[in-house]
Formats: C-alpha cells, structure tokens, sequence
C-alpha cells in the first residue's frame, strides 16, 4: 500500500517536472533536414549552444500548415524557421511569422540586398536545382542541359523532377528552348502554362517525382533515376561523400531561402541571438565549406577554399543561363497552376 | 402512467402491495445496475465525444463555413453583403479594411482565400496594402479610382464576382470543388473543364485500389486462416507469430522495407536478373504494383484474424456430418464449412477494405501521382496549400461515400452482425 502511494507521488512528481520542462521551451529551429541540417548544426546549432545554451533542430518539409496551427492555437514550440521564398511571403503576410527588428540581427553590413526577404524574412542561403547525373553510369557523351535532360533516346531511363510546379515547369521551358530571362514573361503570358506542360507530357512517363531534397541523391546512387533535378548543396555533399556524381551547372534555376521567427514565440530573445549568430561571416564560411550553398555575407567567397568557391551556385563560372526564381509569380499563381498540375500528374 | 395506475390498485389489498414492493425494488435494482453500467461506460463515452466526435465535427463544419473574409475586411463586406454593389461606398472601406488588417497583420489570411478563387488577389492586396501604408490616401470620392491605379484587376467584374462568392460566411464551393463542380457566374452548378478535374477520378480510383486490396487479401488470407486451424498447436504457434510479426512492426518501417525490396536495383530484381528470368530491372516501386504489394501486406493480418476466429469455433462435427451424410469433401467444404464462415470473411474484408480507402502514408511513399489516393489529397491541401476549406470537404466526402458503400455492401450480402468479433 505504501509502496502504491511513494509511486503515485513519483508520478506526480515526474509530471509536475515534466510541465516545467515545457514551460521553458528550448530554442527550436527548424529546416530541411538531410546532410543541409548537417551543415547548419556543424555551423549554427553547436556554435549557439556552446554561447547560448540549449537549442533542439527538427526537420520539415515545407508544411506551413503546422505553423498556422501553432499561431493560431497559441502553442508555439517551433521558433525559427527557414522558408523558401514565395511560402516566406504569404506567410509573413498571413500573420504566421513576425516582422524582423534589423537592429537585433547582428552584423549585417555586408549582406546581400537579397537578404531581406520582404518585412520578416532574413535570407540564409542560395541554392540552385540543377542537373545532375551519375558519372559512373554517363561516361562518355554527358548531358548539357536541360534538353538532354528529355532526350530519352539517347539517355533511357527515370528522370527525377520535384514534385510541384515550382521549378519544374521553369525548368520544362529552359528545355523547350526558351531563354533563362524570358521564362516567367512566357509562363505568364496566354498559354505559357500549357506549353510548359506539353514539353512535360514528352517524358511524363520517364518521370520519378521526389518530395525531399535527400531523394535524388538517393536515387542516383541506387540507380532508380539515369539523371534528375536536384539541389546543388545536396549533390556536393553526396560527392564528398565518394559519390561519383556530376553537376550540370546550365541552365540551374537560382533561388534563395530564408529564416523567419514564428510569431507568438516565448524564445524571441533567444531566437534573434539565433539569427544574428548565422551572421557571423566565419560561421556562414562555415557552412558554406560543409555544404556548398552560396551565403549572404559577400566576404564569404574571399575565406573559403577555391576548391569550395568552384562548387558555389554564386560562382560567376557557374551562373550560364541561370534563372532567378521568381517567387512573386508562384505566389499569384500557384493555387491555379497546382490544380492544373495534379490532374496533369494524376493521369 | 404506469406508476399511477399501480398507485390506485395499491389500495386494494396486500397482496398488490407486496408486489407492488417487490416490484419497485426490482425496478430500483435495475436503475442502480443500468446507472452503474453508464458509469462505467460513460468515461470512454465521454473521450469519444471530446478527443473523436466532436473534432471531427468541427473539422468537417470547415468544409462550408469560411469566414476569413468577413474577419479580416469587416468594412467592405458589410458594404457587399447590404448593398451587393462595388461602388465608392465599397472601395472607401476597403481601404480602410486593408489598413487595419495591417495593424493586425491578417492581411494575407483573407488573400489566401480570395486567390483560391482568383488567381491575382495575392499580390493585388500585398501591392495595395503597401501603397496604403506608404500614406498614398486617395482624395475624398476617388476610392474607386485609387484602387484602378493600383490595380486595373480591382475593379475588373471577374474579380469583384471572386469577392461576392468569398464574402458569405458559409459556403458551397468547397463541396462543389470536391466533386469536380464549380458555379457559374449566372449561379448555375456545372462539371469544371477538363483538365481541372480531378477528385471525382480519384475517388474511383481509391475505391478501385481498396477493391483490388480487399480481393486480393481474401484470396491469400482464406486459405491462410483454414491452414491455422488445421495446424498443429507448434505449427499454428509459428503461424500466427507469422500473421502478428509485421503487424507489430512499425508501420513506416514495413513500407520502407518494401521500398527497398521492390526498387530497381533491389534483392527481388537482381534475384530475377541473376536466375534470368527477366533481362531488364522491373519497375515495380512508385507505381500500382507497388502500392498494392505492400498494402496487402500490411492490410493482411486485419482479414486473417476474424476469420480465423470464426472458422476456430465451427465445430468438425458438421463437416463429418456432411461426408457422413454422403458428401464429397469438396462440397462439404463449399456447401458446410465456407457458409458458416461468411460473418468472419465480412468482418475482416469490410475491415480491410475501410482501412484502404483511407490510406496514406504507403501509397504516397510507393506510388507514382497517379497511385495516390484521396488522403493524399487530404494531406496536400491540409499541409502544402493550407485550403483547409476544401481538405474538410474531400474529408467528408470520403467518410459519406465509405457508409454508402458500406450501406451497399451490407444489402448485397445481406449480413447485419458486421462486427469486429462477429
């Protein structure tokens, strides 16, 4: 009988500590997971825990709805988060993150005017979706650009492609033939949509789509995919790894993605020691030699190695025929062109 | 009633007063027996209503009721909703609304709605917010005109219709959107254009997939559950564990076991490969075959244990009974035994089938995009495009269109006792 009593007040105990634990939530940060997260922890998170104290990392993938759901209930256990460009938009715009007090983000002289991502986004990274292949199984004769990419007679085999419109259909068009700068004046215009469709029905059946940036690496290996789209970052780090693959640099659809503090955080304080932290140009180097994704801090290019300078999607070498992403077409059109892209993909 | 009625006879005599006692207290006995009993149910009840019912409810009352516009632009809805006219009235308090809804930074909730229905709101308010902000105030009666600079859109008749349709706090459109339907500008209910349909193929296609499921578990599960009530205590030992092993196993764990086994360069292809039975990999991940594979596998063990339930309790008096009587095995087995089993294979194909037509997580990790079936779509507009308004309507699509085949299906067999451990 006493023994019951002693173990109901241990669970109590156990529980009132438990509630206390949460009370004071330790800084959450959020990002794409995979070797990027990698990258971050080596960079950021371990920099900021041995300054600041505890910070937990979690991935995502992108699914805004969860945030919503935390602002709107009030229980708000992620604190910085990193966005792509259009979601970092809409939801700014939509209350879900907060605007940004420039004065708490430390250093940012040498910033990129791209940093600021609109009133409550701070830019992380540049990255790029490109081709990439498999030295191993393409030896001789390689792809170019994106056009090789559907030459399906020449290359049998899957393609990996993203699966959304976002990038895609940019890239669809890149390998119709249309020049990097015109791409977003093509899809906006009467029946730019269709046309990018209509170049994907031509490989529809030769497409693997993957969700997470850690797939086509994956794929590449195991030879489910003969080439496919692919975040430059993602790749390099597969190939440090001894991975034998190839970056076709042609035609890379340039973007960037930022971080954002959800609004209603208890661990603002801390949230922003967080972001001015990954202003610090020695830790963005950092980074960017864990996982070559171009950085903010223009200085950056000067302190890292050229072996790692060569691998940037910044590099001026690796910037033929890019295209910028254009996040305010998505944000206006992305309910329309998803529609049309699901029933296009579901058939 | 009946309580006065024993009333007036109780004056008679003792004889009724004793039973008169009697039957109170049996009455009282069963009052406490039934109010116990409720208790006793009532804490589960209870966590049915708040953690199951009630949510679901909730969620499902999504699907019509959309108030983002009226919360975050007061103003110029009461204009729309009083007068039904997009005039100066509407677009002075507009602009008002686009100032306050920045103080409170809702701006983009109500956009998120309007270019759901219209592609163009977002950057139309975003663009208009900001010249309102920068203090551009428009002079006294050029409202109108101060949102045509603008935006030439803002006074376009195709958009001031996309407000009308968004204003009313409940709505239709996420019910018609759902079946492939969409309102015309005259009001009239039609088919959308091909090419924006979608959910209608998809729902026939999750149907089809469970179908295929549910077949293909009977047909592997039945003769299954025979054999374990035919084996050995040691063999029905090992078989079971068998059956139950995957089923205690993580369920993402058995799909990425099957994603591995089934992919190009996987065991089962190099197997074929290398004994020559085939001389190119086959594709047989992220597509149909895939998904139906590991769906069955998974599915499997929900079919095998109510039927090897039911077929434990049938007695082998009756099948020797029948070869006593003259029948072949055969027959016996068709004409005795499979009859009697009928609840036990309904039981567990219902289960299958119900459990299918919800699935996730397996056809999204092993199918191609023209494998995935409604929850997909559930969780893509729930998490990608957050149009939760549209997700609570699929969502109550799928739960009608389960009970109506449901319905059907218990009309065709003619079995009422559907029950797990019927």
């Amino acid at each position: 009988m006493r023994r019951s009593i002693l173990t109901v007040a241990a669970a109590a105990l156990t529980v009132t500590a438990i509630g206390t634990e949460v009370s004071a939530r330790d800084l959450t940060v959020v990002s794409w997971g995979g070797a990027y997260q990698e990258a971050q922890r080596k960079a950021y998170f371990e920099p900021y825990i041995e300054q600041y104290g505890p910070l937990r990392d979690e991935p995502y993938n992108g699914e805004l709805a969860r945030i919503k759901a935390m602002v709107e209930t009030g229980d708000v256990t992620w604190d910085v988060v990193q966005f792509e460009a259009a979601e970092m938009v809409n939801a700014c715009f939509e209350g879900m993150i907060q605007p940004l007090d420039w004065s708490r983000l430390g250093n940012t002289d040498n910033l990129s005017p791209l940093a600021k991502m609109g009133d409550c986004g701070i830019a992380t990274i540049f990255y790029s979706t490109i081709l990439a292949y498999n030295g191993d199984r393409i030896t001789e004769d390689v792809p170019q650009d994106w056009a090789d990419f559907w030459n399906t007679e020449k290359w049998p085999g899957k393609r990996g492609l993203r699966r959304t419109p976002t990038f895609t259909l940019e890239i669809a068009l890149l390998a119709d033939g249309v020049a990097p700068d015109e791409v977003y004046d093509v899809l906006s215009s009467e029946g730019g949509v269709d046309r990018a469709f209509a170049k994907l029905d031509e490989i529809k059946h030769d497409i693997q789509w993957w969700e997470a940036g850690a797939q086509p690496p994956q794929w590449l290996a195991a030879g489910d995919v003969i080439m496919t789209a692919a975040y430059n970052g993602r790749i390099s780090s597969a190939v440090d790894e001894g991975q034998p693959f190839e970056i076709v640099w042609n035609g890379q659809v340039f973007t960037l993605d930022g971080w954002g503090i959800v609004s209603g955080t208890d661990n603002l304080d801390e949230a922003y020691d967080f972001l001015a932290l990954t202003n610090v140009v020695e830790n963005q180097a950092r980074l960017a030699t864990e996982i070559p994704y171009g950085q903010m801090n223009g200085k950056v290019v000067d302190m890292v190695s050229a072996e790692v300078a060569a691998k940037l999607p910044t590099n001026p070498v690796n910037r033929t025929n890019e295209v910028q992403f254009d996040a305010s077409f998505w944000i206006d059109n992305i309910e329309e062109i998803n529609e049309r892209f699901n029933n296009w993909a579901s058939r | 009633m009946s309580a006065t009625t024993v009333d007036q006879t109780d004056d008679q005599g003792g004889k009724t007063q004793a039973s008169k006692t009697m039957r109170g207290q049996l009455r009282r006995a069963n009052r406490a027996r039934r109010l116990w009993a409720a208790a006793l149910v009532a804490p589960l009840f209870l966590m049915v209503v708040v953690f199951f019912a009630l949510p679901i409810l909730g969620l499902l009352t999504g699907a019509v009721h959309s108030p983002e516009y009226v919360q975050t632009f007061p103003r110029s809805a009461e204009v729309v909703s009083q007068t039904d006219s997009f005039d100066e009235p509407f677009y002075e308090a507009l602009y008002q609304d686009l100032l306050s809804a920045y103080e409170t930074r809702s701006t983009g909730v109500a956009g998120r709605r309007l270019n759901q229905d219209l592609s163009g709101f977002s950057s139309m308010l975003r663009s208009a917010t900001r010249a309102a902000v920068r203090g551009e105030a428009p002079p006294e009666g050029g409202y109108r005109d101060w949102f045509a600079t603008q935006d030439p859109n803002w006074i376009a008749a195709e958009y001031q219709d996309a407000i009308r349709r968004t204003v009313p706090i409940y709505t239709d459109i996420f019910l018609l959107k759902a079946m492939d339907l969409e309102r015309g500008p005259d009001g009239g209910i039609s088919f959308v254009p091909e090419g924006r349909d979608l959910f209608i193929d998809v729902f026939i296609r999750t149907i089809w997939i469970s179908f295929q499921v549910t077949l293909i578990c009977a047909v592997l599960g039945y003769p299954l559950a025979w054999a374990l009530t035919r084996a050995s205590t040691f063999w029905r030992g090992i078989m079971l564990l068998g059956v139950l092993f995957p089923f205690w196993t993580s369920l993402l764990v058995r799909t990425a076991a099957w994603m591995i086994l089934l992919q190009r360069e996987g065991p089962l292809n190099t197997m074929l490969l290398g004994s020559g039975i085939i001389d190119s990999p086959l594709t047989m991940v992220f597509n149909r075959f895939g998904t139906i594979v590991a769906l069955t596998h998974i599915l499997l063990p929900f079919l095998v244990l109510p039927l090897y339930s039911v077929m434990r309790s049938i007695p082998n008096d009756y099948m020797r009974a029948a070869k006593g009587l003259g029948a072949r095995p055969v027959r016996a087995f068709l004409g005795v035994f499979v009859p009697q089993t009928m609840p036990g294979l309904s039981a567990g194909a219902v289960l299958v089938f119900i459990m299918s037509v919800g699935y996730y997580i397996t056809p999204a990790l092993l199918g191609g995009p023209n494998d995935q079936m409604i929850s997909y779509f559930i969780a893509f507009y729930v998490n990608d495009t957050i149009n939760w308004g549209l997700a609570a309507a699929l969502a109550l699509d799928l739960i009608v269109i389960t009970m109506i085949l449901y319905f059907i299906y218990q009309k065709v067999t003619g079995t009422t006792r559907i029950g797990l451990g019927a």
